[in-house]
């Protein structure tokens, strides 16, 4: 009778193994399709536009730049998407921290690193509200997200408008501008090596990435984030603190958004009401390409990170390859329409539906 | 099969008439039933609202009962969250189980409890324990998986249920209600579980058994009560009870015997009115025969 159970259950393992190896090959690399992606975006612009200076220093200095400023963003709605909520807010956020620095160093007498720590906490308190609002009215964070999209684009035009009278502020870089000398300033503003050389929001970038994949896969709060987006009333019932999980990820989000901001501005050495808009889309557009779902619960930091990178590459390849800009939105449409059938194939595939 | 320990032996848990009203509505009437250790007191349900999420709610320390007692090892408790009722080695598995598709089993083992190890001094998720324990203790209820990153969501009904049951046993459940295991479940895969209930109470692990399957009831319970519409129709030990009579309080009797007269009606009218229109193409038919 027992030796008939065994049996019985190591049949019913070994009838299932062929199909999980498969299933579980693609279950462990998330990022894969973004790996061979950004190798074939790559392969495309080495024969397009390989002798056009798009792989020459100032070139390359262009793309990775581009890419590092989009993967700052995209790795926070990464971690957020995994988490199974959005946060449409990205971009607005991106120019209300801008604003948020800007406005006290110029016109209140702020230091400029009093301002950079006013951003970032007022930044991530708004985070804060918008996640809160999320996990305690149960609505799709989706449309309180839009809701703070315009609510946060309108108020850095209009307090913009009403503290000083513009919408551009400028006189706030590092040479010669008020963040000139600026202790925290410098850690957003700083260039290793000379013309061409390495910026911070690279190096940024680069910490970010480790960081929150370190936290995603070798942590308990990792655990806690696929647990949430998995399906966050299982995770309830085992004790998982649900509610607390997605509020930190929104002013993780938040703080990447701010991190973006500050970079931004010590670079060009002005805040503008309009930075940053559409960013919402491209950050989650990264993380989608970079294998995370849509519904949640599955995803990889790494592959949001080469989600960007191909962004960053076919956006500048399309410049250099000489086609009219506008072939840019077809190409990177097209990359998101294979990427989601992709993951919804990888998902089905993990989770045993037909 | 072990046999029920002795009847003199202190239950590990004991309902005793307890009710549970919300408002003026009646959600449970004087419940009674005795669980011993390594025992499984199975719960039969009536129908829908029966009052299985109550008795579930109330057991595990979500609802406090408006009236009667409930004992652990023969000492009057009163749960004032789920949290006392964990204290006391309660444990619930839900019929969704908790379980994440999407994530390993390990994962999926530990999920909210991760074992944690250092690395240089940076507290982080263990996946070497987590993997070797979760194998070995669905291997101990005769479980194998081959990969240990295996998504849950790859596992047949009957492999996540014994999953969810093991991690249960794993922290520490020494009274484990199962709700509606076997339900939306085949034959084979209900017959795995089944056999999982009796390893779990081999470990002399009490076990509430929730279910609307009265062959799978008189198959593992030690003792049955129904509960139907918030009341029981009695508490039975093995043996003084059998299963068809069980079947007949849990269909209620005599609700059941008022539709079978109500079907044998019908059947009568409907053949009836067969037979009227049979009679009335006859004639019919009988004149195509005979000019063919």
């Amino acid at each position: 009778m027992s030796d008939n159970s065994e049996n019985d259950s190591g049949s019913v393992a070994a009838e299932r193994l062929r199909q999980v190896s498969l299933a579980n090959r693609l279950l462990n690399r998330p990022e894969l399709g973004s790996v061979a992606g950004a190798v074939l975006v790559f392969a495309i612009f080495a024969i397009l536009a390989g002798d056009s200076g798009m792989f020459s220093l100032d070139g390359i200095n262009g793309w990775i730049k581009l890419a590092s400023y989009l993967g700052v963003i995209a790795i926070g709605a990464c971690l957020l998407m995994i988490a199974g909520e959005f946060d449409l807010s990205v971009g607005s956020m991106i120019g209300f921290a801008g604003m948020m620095i800007a406005i006290p160093a110029k016109y209140w007498g702020w230091p400029v690193w009093a301002s950079i720590m006013f951003a970032f906490s007022g930044a991530m308190f708004l985070g804060f509200i918008n996640g809160y609002i999320v996990v305690k009215t149960r609505l799709p964070s989706f449309i309180v997200s839009l809701a703070f999209l315009f609510i946060l684009r309108g108020l850095t035009t209009g307090l913009a408008i009403y503290f000083t009278n513009r919408t551009i502020i400028g006189g706030i870089g590092m040479d010669g501008g008020l963040a000139e000398g600026d202790w925290l300033a410098s850690a957003f503003g700083f260039t290793i090596g000379g013309e061409y050389g390495v910026q911070a929001i690279v190096i940024w970038f680069l910490i970010l990435a480790a960081v929150a994949s370190f936290v995603l896969l070798r942590t308990r709060f990792g655990n806690w984030i696929f647990a949430a987006g998995g399906d966050a009333n299982a995770a309830r019932n085992v004790g998982v603190p649900v509610d607390r999980v997605k509020i930190l990820l929104f002013m993780f989000t938040a703080f990447c958004a701010t991190l973006y901001a500050t970079c931004e501005m010590m670079e060009y050495g002005s805040a503008a009401a309009d930075r940053g808009v559409l960013k919402e889309f491209e950050a989650i557009i990264a993380a989608v390409i970079g294998g995370t779902l849509l519904t949640g619960g599955y995803g990889s930091v790494i592959g949001a990170c080469f989600g960007a990178l191909i962004f960053a590459v076919v956006q500048v390849g399309i410049n250099y390859s000489g086609f009219d800009n506008s072939w840019y939105g077809v190409v990177l449409g097209v990359l998101l329409l294979f990427a989601v059938v992709f993951n919804n194939y990888v998902r089905r595939r993990a989770t045993g539906e037909k | 099969m072990p046999s029920s320990a002795p009847p003199a032996a202190t239950p590990l848990i004991e309902f005793r008439n307890v009710s549970k009203y919300f408002g003026n509505v009646v959600a449970l009437e004087e419940v009674s039933f005795r669980v011993h250790s390594g025992g499984v007191a199975c719960c039969l349900l009536g129908d829908n609202g029966a009052g299985k999420s109550t008795l579930i709610k109330t057991l595990s320390g979500v609802h406090q009962p408006s009236a009667g007692q409930i004992f652990i090892e023969g000492k009057e408790v009163a749960f004032a969250s789920p949290r006392d009722a964990m204290a006391y080695g309660i444990a619930t598995v839900y019929q969704d189980l908790a379980l994440v598709p999407l994530m390993s089993i390990p994962r999926n083992f530990f999920m909210g409890r991760e074992p944690l190890k250092r690395v240089f001094g940076i507290p982080t998720y263990d996946s070497t324990l987590a993997n070797r324990v979760a194998l070995e203790e669905l291997n101990k209820f005769g479980i194998r998986v081959p990969d240990p990153n295996q998504a849950v969501g790859t596992l047949s009904g009957g492999q996540k249920q014994c999953l969810a049951i093991a991690r249960a046993v794993y922290f520490g459940a020494k009274i484990l209600i199962l709700d509606e295991p076997t339900a939306a479940l085949g034959v084979k895969q209900s017959a795995n579980v089944l056999k999982m209930v009796m390893r779990v109470r081999s470990r002399g692990i009490g076990i509430i058994f929730i279910t609307h399957n009265v062959q799978h009831a008189t198959l593992v319970g030690d003792s049955f009560s129904v509960l139907n519409r918030g009341r029981t129709l009695g508490y039975y030990e093995k043996g003084e009870i059998t299963g068809d009579e069980l079947y007949n309080k849990m269909a209620g009797g005599r609700e059941m015997m008022d539709l079978e007269s109500d079907l044998r009606a019908l059947q009568n009218s409907l053949a009836g009115e067969t037979n009227a229109t049979t009679a009335h193409n006859a004639p019919a038919a009988a004149h195509n025969a005979s000019t063919a």
